[in-house]
């Protein structure tokens, strides 16, 4: 009971306390009332349909890059490439979709998928297996690759794959609006949402109730015991990182055939960053990875709002997001602490 | 910057010019970065510290008239940014990568709140020193135009480097970055002096981000930096923790960004992006070839978690 209590505890004070830090930076600096300014941002995230569906848009690539920090993690290895195995899960699905113009909708968007899964996760396993056989450092390695992945990126976008009619951004050609893939009937949403929380529970299911997920928990206990079971850590250790990655690497794709239509810089703005930090606010927890995004979506569709109505800076938002993300790795320190306290006191 | 008038020439004349113009403050975070991790603490936020030293420098110096005075407010706002990372960290069960990554995102949040004001005044520019002046070419002169923090950062290399290895404080910094438990025997408190560390790491990183906003390119906006202070990690891998060798990196990775431009200069057009990957692929390299399941990299801190 106490562990649960803290569970919602913990981070329910971090959340108050960055509340109280924006708030004083807000009044002091901005001269800005801070409840009406939280009034707004409610409004503006999850006030109405047209909020929600603001909120969940944003949501949508966090989900899916955050599963790339939150499944290696099962293992103990900490991959930090989320954004490179994005970006190049962007350039194969816009590669992809270019090369199957003239195939039916569904399996031109089948092959988009593909690619950029298989991209994003042996760009991830990359970093696992070096770890695995040359014992590099996964942290490192794939924050390195995250590197050469947008100048690879790069690479592609001004050279083969350029459209030469992008003068202003160079962007590779459109894979054409017949093949984009949509939003869900009956919203502005995109079918990224569902991706993303349909491999949520997949991954939790796979974790919770298949050997593979029995596994994976004893390798990120104790990898001697592991061996000593005769569990083969090197291929967990590649399926795991190459899941996570294949999600980043979905993640790019939906970049691509919902949103922009073709790769181009625009695909590097951070959600592979942003996606690390839900993975550890989420204590790389699968399901709760989603109401985290969610949460750091709305703060991010309020920002519009701030803006239009009380004249704060666009970043302002971020700011929140920044103090957040800090004041929840902080509060970490806490749980098993809050209560021990009141006995002794 | 055009090369055509030399010929081939200008490829290696804009590979020096890029070296002395962009790698200062790859010099002073990369100092920054090997400082903090050779006393045992991986510091991934210094981008955010960067672009808070550029705004804050930036700022100064458009209110106060004085880019140094700037310069100086760059390296207090790095130290405090430093600070927070440590005081954080310090905490127990507080993971330092994350908060690192959180701090980056806090960091060039805020510099882009508080620096909205600074985005279209002109501030006054740090100076340069001519050292072309013997020369009549004028890509020349322009590639041996040198800025003061250039040379503040190459004599700082040297200096942390004398300093880490002859002073007791550097002693004190490599026995907590090596093993705590001897730290502890000499009475050193492991704590405050990867505060210091930190913090100071910091202060250098805020006077890389004053170089970009008040020399090159020289004004505030939000699109400044373009991840020099995400690549200090790299570049103190790649110089496996010495300060000297992160002089000589910065200058290659400075180098390197200026390879894509003077290619494109002289007609070769295909594959100039992959150039700038060149550092971090030989920094991936130089890992692979020196790791083995048995052993870390050769260098590495021995209580730096972050690479083990």
């Amino acid at each position: 009971m106490e562990q649960v209590l803290e569970r919602i505890a913990v981070p329910a004070l971090a959340l108050l306390a960055s509340a109280v830090m924006f708030g004083l930076l807000l009044a002091i600096y901005a001269r800005v009332d801070p409840l009406e300014a939280y009034a707004l941002m409610y409004q503006g995230a999850f006030g109405s349909w047209f909020s929600w569906q603001n909120t969940l848009l944003r949501a949508a690539p966090l989900i899916l890059t955050a599963l790339c920090t939150a499944l290696p993690s099962r293992l103990g290895l900490m991959i930090i490439g989320n954004e490179g195995a994005l970006v190049l899960g962007g350039v194969a699905a816009a590669a992809a979709g270019v090369a199957l113009v003239n195939v039916p909708t569904l399996l031109a968007q089948l092959g988009m998928a593909l690619a950029a899964m298989a991209m994003g996760g042996v760009w991830i396993a990359l970093a696992g297996g070096l770890r695995q056989r040359r014992g590099v450092n996964e942290t490192i390695s794939s924050l390195l690759l995250t590197y050469i992945a947008i100048a690879l990126m790069n690479h592609f976008v001004e050279g083969p794959l350029r459209d030469p009619s992008s003068l202003n951004k160079p962007s590779t050609f459109p894979i054409g609006d017949a093949h984009m893939i949509g939003t869900i009937p009956g919203t502005d949403v995109h079918w990224g949402l569902v991706f993303g929380v349909a491999a949520c529970v997949l991954v939790y299911v796979v974790q919770r109730f298949t050997t593979w997920g029995f596994a994976m928990r004893v390798i990120g206990g104790n990898p001697k015991t592991a061996r000593m079971m005769g569990l083969d850590v090197g291929r967990y250790v590649l399926i795991a990182c190459g899941a996570g990655g294949a999600a980043a690497g979905l993640a790019g794709m939906v970049e691509v055939a919902a949103v922009h239509g073709r790769a181009n810089a625009s695909l590097a703005v951070g959600y592979g960053y942003s996606g690390i930090l839900v993975s550890f606010l989420a204590r790389h927890h699968p399901l709760a990875i989603i109401p985290v995004s969610i949460l750091l979506g709305g703060i991010g569709a309020s920002g519009g709002l701030l803006q239009r109505r009380l004249d704060l800076p666009d970043a302002a938002v971020v700011v929140l997001q920044g103090i957040l993300f800090v004041a929840i790795l902080a509060s970490e320190t806490l749980y098993g602490r809050l209560w021990k306290r009141k006995e002794t006191a | 910057m055009d090369g055509t008038s030399l010929g081939l020439w200008g490829v290696p004349l804009a590979m020096l010019a890029g070296a002395i113009r962009v790698s200062t403050p790859f010099i002073f975070v990369s100092l920054g970065e090997c400082l903090t991790e050779r006393s045992g603490r991986i510091n991934l936020g210094l981008e955010g510290t960067l672009v808070m030293g550029a705004m804050s420098a930036y700022g100064i110096a458009l209110v106060t008239g004085s880019p140094w005075l700037g310069v100086l407010f760059a390296a207090l706002v790095g130290l405090l940014m430093g600070a927070l990372h440590a005081g954080i960290c310090q905490l127990p069960r507080v993971n330092d990568i994350a908060t690192g990554i959180g701090l980056m995102l806090f960091g060039t949040g805020l510099a882009f709140f508080l620096g909205k004001p600074y985005i279209q005044p002109k501030a006054p520019n740090l100076g340069a020193i001519d050292f072309g002046w013997w020369s009549s070419i004028p890509q020349v002169r322009q590639a041996l135009q040198v800025n003061y923090l250039f040379i503040v950062g190459i004599m700082l290399a040297f200096v942390l480097a004398w300093a880490l290895k002859n002073t007791r404080w550097g002693l004190i910094v490599r026995l907590a970055g090596e093993s705590v438990d001897a730290a502890l025997a000499m009475g050193a408190s492991v704590g405050r002096v990867r505060l210091i560390a930190t913090s100071i790491g910091g202060s250098f990183a805020g006077v890389g981000g004053a170089f970009l906003s008040l020399y090159y390119p020289g004004s505030w906006n939000e699109g400044l930096s373009s991840g020099q202070g995400l690549m200090a990690v790299a570049l103190v891998i790649f110089a496996r923790w010495e300060p000297v060798r992160c002089l000589w990196a910065s200058l290659l990775f400075g180098a390197a960004g200026a390879i894509s431009p003077a290619l494109q200069s002289v007609g070769v057009t295909e594959g100039y992006y992959l150039f700038s990957a060149a550092p971090y692929a030989l920094t991936l390299g130089l890992m692979i070839a020196t790791c083995s399941p048995q052993r870390s990299l050769r260098g590495a801190p021995g209580e730096l978690g972050a690479v083990r």
